[in-house]
């Protein structure tokens, strides 16, 4: 998660136009959540990956094609869902607030 | 094994930090994740480094593995408590591996540690010292261990239960998406092996399904109670985790893990491939 600068990750070194990258921010107001894990849930709602979010609450997948749900855990907070659509050569940016 | 001996709540962990005789141990799949803050007074196994032969593809042997919990300060009597991230993934495979050489007294967290960190429970950076040990590894218990020939030997004999994802499952992936090395040559599936992806064990929370719930989605795949079975994923680490949960949570009598899995499997000159999401025929 180095490089990631205000805005959004950095896109360094990823090959954009071979992956639907999903990737986005955890915030709690306008602080970033580093202590989160969000999943990637597929359009049947099974669970596909977690990552942990970055010390910047960041955090990034490599989808397929689709529609997708991420839901983000954070300590004392509920889950929240988010649905997002990702598609090869494109960067779907989330921010997610809990 | 039932739950109640091979699980540890964090509640549990918490209330028994300063425990003598008792040894908390971080494997994870993201090794440095340690380095970023642990339970304390917990110590830390590195899956790449520490429980991998470094030259052939196996495990390190008993000698060695004597020598690690040796240096590392663990004693054959301790409790060891083991905890991780994605769901105690690689923790249950520490756990399997503990087991593997006979180690008596082993628990996981349960929920491991995303659990703990969405319980807001303190994570500490000091790295604690423990005096070293003569820790003494059994002979490999291979009645858990699955090999090739045993993966061939179970097709349409013995319950193959393949954990991956459906898309590897089906031969559609060979890898997650965010491990892209380590594949074999072939994709698909053990002919006869039912997909019960990993996942399906665990809560959100990274704690596992009640007993109820777990038996419940056995039985919906038609796992025969009566057969021996064996787990299997792409290098046996998901599998530990099903392992852990047939053998150790359900009491189902032979379980073992195919610790070559797919990425042996797949890549065996002429053994039977089934692609597609069905199991396929004997």
């Amino acid at each position: 998660m180095c490089g990631a600068k205000e805005g959004g990750l950095s896109l360094d070194g990823v090959n954009v136009a071979k992956e639907a990258v999903i990737q986005g921010q955890v915030l709690r107001g306008d602080e970033p959540v580093g202590n989160a894990y969000v999943r990637l849930l597929d359009r049947s709602g099974e669970f596909t990956a977690e990552v942990p979010t970055s010390a910047s609450g960041h955090f990034r997948f490599f989808a397929g094609e689709g529609d997708w749900t991420l839901r983000t855990l954070a300590p004392k907070a509920d889950p929240v869902d988010r649905q997002v659509r990702a598609a090869i050569g494109s960067v779907a940016e989330v921010t997610v607030s809990i | 094994m039932t739950r109640e001996n091979s699980l540890v709540s964090t509640q549990w962990v918490e209330d028994n930090l300063d425990a003598d005789g008792v040894v908390f141990i971080e494997v994870d799949e993201d090794t440095t994740a340690y380095d970023k803050g642990h339970i304390k007074g917990a110590i830390k196994l590195d899956w790449t480094t520490d429980l991998q032969d470094q030259v052939r593809r196996d495990f390190v042997s008993k000698d060695q593995f004597s020598a690690l919990l040796s240096e590392r300060g663990v004693a054959n009597d301790d409790t060891v408590v083991l905890y991780g991230g994605n769901n105690n993934w690689f923790a249950a495979y520490a756990y399997w591996y503990f087991k593997l050489y006979g180690h008596q007294d082993v628990k996981l967290m349960d929920g491991g540690r995303k659990k703990w960190e969405l319980d807001s429970r303190e994570l500490v950076s000091e790295i604690p010292t423990r005096p070293a040990t003569s820790y003494s590894a059994s002979e490999q218990d291979t009645s858990i261990r699955a090999f090739r020939d045993d993966a061939v030997a179970a097709i349409g004999v013995q319950n193959l239960i393949d954990v991956r994802s459906p898309d590897e499952y089906a031969g559609r992936l060979l890898a997650p998406a965010h491990l892209p090395q380590e594949q074999s040559q072939r994709a698909g599936h053990v002919p006869t092996s039912l997909n019960v992806p990993w996942s399906k064990n665990c809560n959100d929370d990274g704690t596992f399904k009640s007993d109820a719930d777990l038996k419940a989605l056995y039985a919906e795949v038609g796992i025969d109670e009566s057969k021996d079975t064996i787990a299997l994923c792409r290098i046996g680490e998901r599998s530990s985790l099903t392992w852990f949960v047939l053998k150790e949570l359900l009491g189902h009598a032979n379980v073992k893990n195919y610790d070559g899995s797919w990425t042996e499997y797949g890549s065996l000159v002429g053994v039977p491939i089934a692609l597609g999401d069905e199991p396929g025929d004997a």
